[in-house]
């Protein structure tokens, strides 16, 4: 038997390797708007589950390998991830006693405000982002969120996260 | 908290400005590939399959049409091979150096990049095929984009409607030259600098210069589709729809550059091979 520890960490870690793969699954070239942020939704559930112990550092190494996955500025998507996980870990007692629906508006909240220092780095490497179309991943990721959310809980529960 | 985020932001100033973290970027890259190939895999499976289960009633007509297409196709490449020999006469009676035939390498699409802003396509050549960074690609219809960085076994390309990419083109009609620009949408080039007196018009083909020698002279770019004729300003809008299919083509050729070639087309095992008009093109495909 994996000690419990061991399983925790690892559930974790190999969540964030699939959010990643998935994340870069090869879609049509102008769909790639509308694909949910797995990678962020994975951080502000695991945020929610462990608020006081996550590591930012952790994160943070997250982010710097979806940069490099990506092929954008080393640093984009991990500044955004430290923004959303400090905002979570400021919030989660609030956002605890949300409803499902609610939280699905919170986190819509919250991946505009990760698109933010997106669009900011990528108009400063030289690719203005073109009017609203930055909406488009909060509004798949908010309304992918109840399913996720329901999932992410079974998969915590079967290993005994929590 | 703080710390980390100001690191990031020093780090994000540092990558856009300076080429720093070039070199880690480059000896990291190696990580990236195993996700881009796994991803590719549901696709691998179902063209397994599909060459599995396929009837052979079906894989006859399929060779009944391909051997039509192959004839039709033979007579064209007569022809050409006549027009090809003509052109050298004529070249020679120039003065003028012959046209060198270009040696490609079929290679196939395994990733798009997941960045909405950036045109950037993965393929499955990489430096043990001799791929090199600057490389143009190209499809059965037109030019696609560059190759921007090379790994072992695959390699990133940057298609021509990147927003930060632009090509050297000539009009195909009477060879006004201009240079297009990606804009970020895939159906659309735009012309930077020209003049509102140029004769270019709606319809005009458009295709590679050679300036800058990066891409080769003579491939099909693009198909001007609006021309906006401002007299207040200075220069006219014209507005370009790339011919190769970005977003639909899974095959694409390498072209070698004749002149960074010469000196050791062995080092390529069965790669590459002559695009010549004469021998019936026999690139090998590898899957």
């Amino acid at each position: 038997m994996i000690p419990y520890q061991w399983s925790k960490y690892f559930i974790v870690v190999a969540s964030f390797l699939v959010a990643l793969v998935l994340s870069v699954y090869p879609l049509p070239l102008s769909w790639r708007w509308w694909r949910p942020e797995l990678v962020l939704l994975m951080t502000i559930y695991w945020v929610s589950v462990f608020p006081l112990t996550i590591s930012l550092l952790f994160l943070c190494v997250v982010g710097l390998f979806q940069d490099l996955l990506f092929a954008v500025p080393l640093g984009q998507h991990s500044l955004a991830m430290m923004i959303v996980a400090y905002i979570s870990i400021m919030s989660y007692r609030r956002v605890r006693n949300f409803a499902l629906w609610k939280e699905a508006a919170w986190v819509f909240v919250l991946v505009i405000i990760s698109q933010i220092p997106n669009a900011w780095v990528q108009t400063m490497a030289g690719r203005p982002v073109p009017g609203l179309l930055y909406i488009a991943p909060a509004i798949t990721s908010a309304l992918f969120w109840p399913l996720f959310r329901q999932g992410m809980e079974r998969i915590s529960s079967h290993y005994r996260i929590s | 908290m703080l710390l980390l985020v100001i690191a990031m932001i020093a780090m994000i100033l540092v990558g856009l400005y300076t080429p720093m973290l070039e070199p880690a970027r480059q000896k990291l890259n190696f990580l990236t590939v195993p996700f881009y190939q796994l991803t590719d895999v549901p696709r691998r499976i179902g063209e397994w399959s599909e060459d599995l289960f396929t009837s052979r009633s079906d894989l006859q007509a399929e060779n009944v049409q391909l051997k039509t297409e192959l004839l039709i196709h033979q007579r064209k490449l007569l022809q050409m091979a006549a027009l090809a020999a003509e052109n050298v006469r004529l070249r020679q009676l120039l003065n003028a150096t012959d046209m060198l035939q270009d040696k490609v390498l079929i290679a196939e699409l395994i990733g798009v990049s997941p960045n909405p802003l950036s045109h950037l396509v993965v393929i499955n050549r990489g430096n043990r095929d001799g791929v090199y960074e600057g490389q143009p690609v190209l499809d059965a219809f037109g030019l696609m984009g560059q190759v921007i960085a090379v790994d072992e076994e695959s390699s990133r390309v940057m298609l021509i409607s990147d927003p930060t990419h632009a090509i050297p083109i000539q009009v195909n009609r009477n060879g006004v030259r201009a240079i297009a620009e990606g804009t970020g949408d895939l159906n659309q080039l735009n012309l930077r600098h020209v003049s509102i007196n140029a004769d270019i018009r709606e319809g005009d083909l458009l295709v590679s210069s050679g300036l800058g020698e990066r891409f080769p002279i003579g491939y099909p770019v693009a198909e001007v589709e609006k021309v906006v004729r401002n007299s207040g300003q200075a220069f006219a809008r014209v507005v370009a729809r790339p011919m190769a299919r970005l977003d639909r083509s899974r095959h694409v050729l390498l072209v070698f550059d004749t002149h960074s070639l010469a000196p050791s087309p062995e080092t390529v095992p069965g790669g590459i091979s002559s695009s010549s008009t004469s021998s019936a093109a026999s690139v090998p495909v590898r899957r």
